[in-house]
């Protein structure tokens, strides 16, 4: 990446009941791209992501849009970042509308029956984007784990913020709705917004996304284009296997096939 | 059902409950030894009647009446807050120890004759371990801590504020000052006058203030504690208003009227068929449904014939616990470590 960078981190460290989760990573993301954040278990990719979004106390300096992350005050942290986390928990059977409108929270649309033109747009153009206004009065406790989890990229999305972390989207989908997320996820970016997205699964990863970051042990080993990122050096060193590297229909295909 | 439809029906719910709460007070303002019809009891409240009418309504009643009215109401404002807190539908002061603790730290100060029951020591001495046990549970429970941990540690909290009040009473040498205080925590609003009524007001009225500025902040933590500080919600800030704002409203109401159980717990239950699980938006009718179900209780002490009072405490805790059984075979599933 060489254009101007929207979120940057310099020499970011994470401590976690005193073990060190993350060391000293450094990176420059801009805007318009879809960075796939990848790892083996316990390398720090979700760590790295709350790290970004300010919620976790870190070492080290977090820009996002040429503003300290720790001068900017909880509201105006909000609105830069879509945070959506693993798992989609909603401890409430609402509606998917109300769900969807809580991210409008930041910019002051507290109340789902309240909101102005303005956000109403917002969360119906995420609601759109991701194809859930059928279930918009439906309660999210009665939807299929594949609606819940478009529900909930909407609900990120409606923040309309310029960065959205987005920690295993695609986890527990089959592999439609994966490639559903994973399409959503690249028309977001592709008109202006940086997401960067933590999966496991390499060949999603590298036919998506057109930067990689790749965590080992709290430290980023490996950065770039996913063919570059992702090289078979990279692959036996960090993930211990080796994959089958082949393209369909003009798009690079990763296979995880045999140990190293 | 859409929308409209939804937000039709919660109006159309909380203008029924506020009609049910004028009701029950002009009932309880005209029940007692002297029955005073729904008309003389208006009549009185505004200077028109007998003398004797008015004393009876004004001076006897009222205070009484406003304190089930006030109580009720944030006790079912306090149940519905540590339920949005904590999402979960079994959480209330009651089962998290905290009128007990609020009523050891009354106690304590009574049996040291630090106090008659009308000094101000009373209530903030009952807040202060009222807060304290909330602040104590939460600690505990962390993040994200399940019925089963927020249970057993309220379990353990109320069995500690109890054992600590009988040892007070243990180890008291006045015999008419444990007689006292036995009755006391039973929990009655009767003979209660507008000196309570003053002393609990404050604190009831900045405790229900805390707890209702925080109803957008309970609806973002719907998605979870870390989503909720994504949107910008101030998760520390929150707890410690619902710790303060729970603290000073059951600590304020223990101190005038003793322990009042399971109202905080029932409440909410009873209006999430009729409001919706919007945990925001549940904050006033359950408010409206304690101040109900206070009042009626109280009335009912009143009717029910029996040798001895019956205290009002002891009522609804005698209607409380099989309502939490209930609630605990309903979320069975949820306790038995299972995935709700």
């Amino acid at each position: 990446m060489s254009e101007i960078a929207l979120l940057t981190a310099k020499g970011l460290s994470v401590r976690l009941a005193g073990r060190v989760v993350l060391q000293d990573v450094s990176l420059a993301l801009s805007p318009g791209h879809l960075v796939a954040l990848v790892g083996p278990n316990g390398a720090g990719k979700t760590t790295l992501l709350r790290a970004l979004a300010g919620l976790i106390p870190s070492e080290g300096d977090i820009e996002v849009g040429g503003h300290a992350l720790a001068s900017l005050p909880l509201r105006e942290r909000a609105k830069r970042f879509g945070y959506l986390p693993q798992g989609h928990v909603v401890h409430w059977p609402l509606p998917a509308r109300d769900i969807v409108a809580l991210g409008r929270y930041p910019h002051g649309a507290t109340d789902p029956a309240r909101l102005s033109p303005r956000d109403a747009e917002a969360v119906l153009r995420a609601m759109q984007a991701v194809d859930v206004m059928e279930f918009s009065d439906r309660r999210v406790t009665e939807l299929s784990g594949g609606e819940r989890s478009r529900v909930a990229l909407a609900r990120a999305l409606a923040v309309e913020a310029p960065v959205i972390l987005a920690d295993e989207p695609t986890a527990s989908l089959d592999p439609r709705h994966q490639i559903d997320v994973m399409k959503n996820l690249r028309a977001t970016a592709d008109k202006g917004v940086l997401v960067v997205v933590v999966t496991h699964d390499l060949g999603l990863a590298a036919r998506f996304a057109d930067h990689m970051l790749v965590l080992r042990e709290g430290r980023l080993v490996s950065q770039g284009a996913p063919a570059d990122a992702l090289s078979e050096q990279v692959m036996a060193d960090v993930f211990r296997i080796r994959a089958y590297r082949a393209e369909f229909q003009r798009e690079a295909v990763i296979v995880p096939w045999a140990d190293v | 059902m859409t929308n409209e439809d939804a937000a039709r029906r919660r109006i159309g719910a909380t203008a029924a409950l506020a009609a049910l709460v004028a009701l029950l007070v002009l009932i309880s303002l005209g029940i007692g030894p002297v029955r005073l019809s729904p008309l003389a009891v208006a009549e009185a409240l505004f200077g028109g009647g007998s003398d004797v009418a008015q004393v009876i309504v004004r001076e006897i009643r009222l205070p009484r009446t406003l304190l089930a009215l006030a109580i009720g109401a944030i006790l079912g404002l306090s149940g519905a807050s540590l339920q949005g807190l904590l999402r979960n539908p079994l959480a209330s002061p009651d089962l998290f120890g905290a009128p007990q603790s609020a009523a050891f730290g009354a106690v304590l100060i009574i049996a040291l004759g630090l106090a008659d029951v009308r000094s101000y020591a009373l209530p903030v001495a009952a807040i202060i371990a009222a807060f304290g046990s909330v602040f104590v549970l939460l600690s505990i429970a962390g993040r994200n801590a399940g019925l089963l941990i927020l249970i057993l540690s309220g379990l353990a909290i109320s069995s500690f504020a109890g054992a600590a009040t009988a040892l007070v009473m243990n180890l008291a040498t006045n015999p008419f000052l444990v007689l006292e205080i036995t009755f006391w925590l039973l929990g009655s609003l009767e003979d209660r006058s507008f000196q309570h009524v003053m002393l609990a007001f404050p604190f009831i009225i900045a405790g229900a203030i805390m707890l209702f500025s925080q109803r957008h902040a309970f609806r973002a933590l719907s998605l979870g504690e870390e989503t909720a500080q994504s949107l910008g919600v101030d998760v520390g800030r929150l707890r410690l208003f619902v710790i303060s704002g729970v603290a000073l409203g059951v600590g304020g109401a223990v101190a005038v009227t003793g322990t009042i159980g399971f109202i905080g717990l029932v409440a909410p239950h009873l209006m999430r068929p009729l409001i919706g699980h919007d945990p925001g938006r549940l904050l006033v009718p359950s408010a409206l449904t304690g101040s109900a179900l206070l009042l009626a209780a109280d009335i009912a002490v009143r009717i029910i014939p029996s040798t001895s009072d019956i205290k009002v405490g002891v009522l609804t805790s005698i209607i409380g616990v099989p309502f939490f059984l209930y609630l605990i075979m309903r979320e069975r599933r949820a306790l038995g470590g299972g995935v709700a």
